[in-house]
């Protein structure tokens, strides 16, 4: 071993004493408290075995689900559109889609309320055009919507990227060929886009199941696994519960951004 | 092929409509923390009193979100920048492995790390109760961001080739990582940075659990405003952490473009 090898291996052990001490340890910490409830080794599995997690867990699922499948159509049309038409103020209009990155979870929820809340733009809108008050930002609806403001400038970062490398020669083949518009976005954008696609949605879809903040703002009565977690930890002091549940979540979101990057090369970091 | 009038005009008003969706709720808080009343709207008046009384109840977690922010980033620097280098100069199966390990945090729901740290150090009163527990949790989710950044542009330039350059020239190790290797990490250092402090500032979901009422920080101050204060509050509170947020995402966005340039301008 040479001293630079020496020195190398130094230089990782302040990484590895951190990494040890406040993620492995407390991991390990969690998966002995979640076993040691009132219901012993069972309760690893009570997302699956108590009926009111699992539907939980479920409505967790399928509002992630669709917040994906909404950011990806969205950002698909929109990410196509800015990349193959120049026009003034294109550059400005992408600094505004993309200018959301940076608020968190707890900010979105507060953009939600001011769109679609008791005082919400929408509601006065729907309001002065008589057809009542629309006031759905304490819903699930509203953390759809929550979710889909905090995924869509991430989305569109990922697929404008993606969308310029796309290689015009190939549409221009397909087209010569006699393609029409439908068969050219099925078979060339549409896989040219695919790694791009199932990696910000991965990264949508991960954050929907586990993101707090966003959830938190909006109402501590919606139904999913992270407000089931905090609930079960803070208020009814349930660690066993609420560990389980915590082992659940992580492992769900982890392998599906492990799945999909071994699929797609890189994963786009998640946040929030 | 032109592109149809029709798919045109449809591609055109979802971008415009996302568009709408992202930034009118955004100007509309911005208004409303600027505005005498909101249900009156602008017609009441413009006024910062909004703003000053902002200030009076939540400047503390303003200061402390700042000094948790650049806490993280010492940290970060200070553990990922040498850990960057020696994870990258010589990729073995034990590099990816520990790469995996570190980056995990990434993909772990923020309110499950924090669970996991207040069940392993929370009987430890001073620590549960200072700003270091939130700190350790901020370098917790953080430090990939640094690594994956900096790991990035040191495989870019094969650090391997320089440092066997500085070698022959007689530089002892600690100098070759001093003088050779930071200096050309500097775009994934600066890259790195800008991202650590940003999402430190920003961070919620692991600092809701870890803070406590003497160490709130921005976004929980945020959290209790939504929940208690008026939406002039609010929406003022929240025009305060837009101002110290925008900023530094246009930075990263400037500092990418940078090295987009300067990668492209490398490539033959």
């Amino acid at each position: 071993m040479t001293s630079a090898d020496r020195l190398a291996r130094l230089m990782l052990l302040p990484l590895g004493a951190f990494v040890l001490a406040f993620f492995l340890l407390p991991l390990v910490r969690v998966v002995m408290v979640a076993g040691q409830g009132p219901n012993g080794a069972s309760e690893y599995l009570s997302v699956l075995t108590n009926a009111r997690h699992f539907s939980t867990l479920l409505s967790t699922f399928l509002l992630s689900a669709g917040v994906t499948l909404a950011t990806l159509a969205i950002g698909m049309v929109v990410a196509l559109f800015l990349v193959r038409n120049r026009f003034w103020g294109r550059s400005f209009l992408v600094s505004l889609l993309t200018l959301p990155l940076a608020f968190p979870g707890v900010v979105v929820g507060f953009m939600i309320i001011l769109l679609a809340g008791r005082q919400g733009l929408i509601g006065g809108l729907t309001q002065s055009l008589g057809m009542g008050k629309l006031v759905f930002a304490y819903s699930m609806a509203g953390l759809f919507a929550g979710y889909v403001y905090f995924s869509l400038p991430r989305v569109l970062v990922t697929l404008m990227a993606a969308a310029e490398k796309l290689d015009p020669a190939l549409s221009e083949a397909a087209r010569s060929l006699g393609a029409g518009r439908f068969a050219l976005l099925r078979d060339v954008t549409l896989p040219g886009l695919a790694p791009a696609l199932v990696a910000s949605g991965a990264v949508a879809f991960a954050t929907a199941m586990g993101a707090f903040g966003t959830a938190f703002t909006l109402a501590t009565r919606i139904d999913v696994l992270a407000m089931t977690i905090y609930t079960e930890f803070t208020l009814a002091a349930n660690f066993s519960s609420a560990c389980a549940l915590s082992l659940a979540l992580g492992l769900i979101t982890w392998g599906v951004l492990a799945a999909t990057r071994s699929f797609s090369g890189s994963g786009v970091a998640a946040a929030g | 092929m032109r592109t149809s009038p029709l798919v045109f005009l449809f591609q055109l008003v979802v971008t415009l409509l996302a568009a709408a969706f992202l930034v009118v709720p955004a100007v509309t808080s911005i208004l409303a923390g600027v505005t005498v009343n909101y249900f009156q709207g602008l017609r009441s008046g413009l006024t910062l009193d909004w703003v000053a009384q902002v200030w009076g109840l939540y400047a503390p977690t303003i200061f402390r979100s700042i000094a948790i922010a650049l806490g993280t980033l010492c940290v970060t620097l200070l553990i990922g920048v040498p850990a960057a280098w020696a994870l990258v100069r010589k990729p073995s199966r034990m590099t990816r492995l520990v790469e995996e390990i570190v980056t995990l945090p990434v993909a772990i729901p923020g309110l499950a790390l924090a669970l996991a740290l207040i069940l392993a150090y929370g009987g430890i009163r001073a620590f549960r109760a200072s700003d270091a527990f939130i700190l350790v949790g901020h370098v917790l989710y953080t430090l990939p961001f640094m690594l994956r950044s900096v790991m990035a542009v040191l495989a870019g330039v094969n650090v391997r080739t320089l440092e066997e350059g500085a070698a022959s020239l007689g530089a002892s190790p600690w100098q070759r990582f001093a003088q050779v290797v930071v200096p050309n990490a500097r775009p994934g250092i600066l890259a790195g940075s800008l991202m650590v402090v940003t999402l430190s500032i920003g961070e919620f979901n692991l600092t809701w659990m870890l803070h406590t009422p003497l160490t709130q920080t921005l976004p929980v101050g945020l959290a209790d405003s939504y929940a208690s204060m008026r939406l002039e509050i609010a929406s003022a509170y929240t025009l305060v952490f837009f101002l110290m947020i925008v900023p530094l995402l246009l930075a990263i966005q400037f500092a990418g473009r940078e090295r987009r340039t300067i990668q492209r301008k490398a490539r033959p």
